[in-house]
């Protein structure tokens, strides 16, 4: 049970794919400026490596070592087909809106990340909590950039508007760069709770080497 | 060709795929730590977007887009659903056959590209380029110049971004923002001095 619950919340702070990992930060970038747009990003984020963790899983014992890479494509290219296809005919404006990205997800390297790392050594279930817990962690980063930039950028929630009406539109943060300021803001945060995360600095200063002068200065009389 | 060198121009600068599309953003910020190797990775990706895109826009022209395949009489099939699986299946095999041929014939290049060009598979600018080239319905010409472009637009941008990281590792950063967090603020003003280049009209 401990374990499970620490398979699932870990990647979410601790152990974060994004702020940690360097893994998926692509798409992470340019679908967080509305929030309907990353909620459906998430949602099929999360289903395409919880599955694709579960499959791979569960055949892991026979995938030659030689073409794993390219099996476990396999599995994730046509995961992220069905995603796809699912998308163009319940939501296709939002599929316009995220155009490549969901094709992208194929090549998201938290999808083929977990699969190689975890997947490939665990037993199903297991991983398929694996999966679940990562594409959390993955949501949780997206949902607060974005939940940022619609209600300070635009000052609507979900499109509804949630700030004043003398608020004006912040257009730094419609923009798509401001995405990565905010993120590093956010890992700045993570960081500074939890050291174990710190990077270390491999050219320290070095500490001052002056010491103040104990002799006297002579007062030197004109 | 005043247009191609304006689709060039523009897919370097103002479309850069790194800073403006914000694509192979993982290889971005975990290979950019010494201009050295991000240069060698840049090469690797110009020379693989160039190969890969013409090659996928071959292969959507004459096989997958709708009634394409009225060459073999097949006038109404539409195997645009199998695009992705497609594509990352070409670019899969044109990386081990580029791996294959530069390690037989060009073998200085292959060891300073070394363990890169593997790695580029699953390098999203290269889906990404692919998937661009088809929504914007590019012919066979232009796929060739955007391919070039693309590549080295990425390339400029990896170079950059490792300079700016070998001076900034001498620098006392706050301690949360050591390493991954500075680089996301370094890239992001970066990547708005690249906009500085979107109002320009060629």
């Amino acid at each position: 049970m401990k374990e499970i619950r620490a398979l699932l919340f870990d990647p979410i702070v601790k152990n974060n794919p994004i702020a940690l990992q360097i893994l998926g930060i692509c798409s992470a970038l340019a679908v967080t400026v509305k929030m309907d747009v990353t909620m459906i990003m998430c949602i099929a984020l999360t289903s395409v490596v919880t599955l694709s963790n579960f499959f791979i899983s569960i055949i892991r014992l026979y995938i030659p070592d030689s073409i794993r890479i390219i099996v476990q494509m396999t599995i994730i290219s046509s995961l992220v087909i069905m995603v796809d296809e699912i998308l163009k005919a319940y939501a296709y404006e939002a599929s316009k809106e995220l155009s490549v990205f969901v094709g992208l997800i194929i090549t998201n390297c938290i999808v083929m990340g977990r699969a190689e790392a975890f997947a490939m050594k665990n037993p199903p279930l297991k991983s398929l909590i694996d999966g679940f817990g990562n594409g959390l962690g993955y949501s949780f980063i997206l949902i607060i950039v974005a939940t940022i930039r619609e209600v300070f950028g635009s000052g609507t929630f979900f499109g509804v508007q949630v700030m004043p009406d003398f608020y004006p539109t912040n257009n730094f943060l419609l923009l798509p760069p401001s995405s990565f300021i905010i993120i590093g803001l956010m890992i700045w945060v993570i960081r500074s709770f939890d050291d174990e995360q710190v990077d270390e600095n491999e050219f320290p200063l070095k500490a001052h080497t002056y010491k103040p002068l104990t002799a006297k200065k002579e007062v030197i009389d004109g | 060709m005043a247009d191609l060198l304006s689709l060039f121009v523009r897919t370097v600068f103002i479309e850069n795929i790194a800073l403006s599309l914000f694509l192979g953003m993982c290889t971005f910020f975990a290979i950019s730590k010494e201009v050295k190797a991000a240069f060698g990775l840049g090469i690797a990706v110009v020379v693989v977007l160039a190969i890969t895109v013409p090659l996928n826009n071959i292969i959507y022209t004459y096989v997958l887009k709708e009634g394409a395949l009225s060459w073999a009489g097949l006038e109404n099939t539409n195997l645009e659903f199998v695009e992705l699986i497609t594509y990352i299946g070409v670019i899969a095999a044109a990386v081990q056959i580029l791996e294959m041929f530069l390690d037989k014939y060009v073998p200085v290049l292959y060891n300073q590209l070394g363990i890169f060009l593997p790695l580029i598979t699953v390098n999203c600018a290269i889906l990404g380029a692919s998937l661009i080239m088809v929504e914007k319905n590019y012919n066979f010409i232009e796929s060739v110049t955007y391919g070039l472009g693309a590549g080295f637009g990425w390339a400029l941008a990896i170079v950059l971004l490792a300079g700016i990281r070998e001076k900034l590792k001498y620098s006392d950063l706050p301690k949360g923002l050591r390493g991954l967090g500075g680089t996301f603020i370094i890239v992001g003003l970066m990547s708005f001095g690249f906009m500085s280049f979107g109002g320009i009209i060629l």
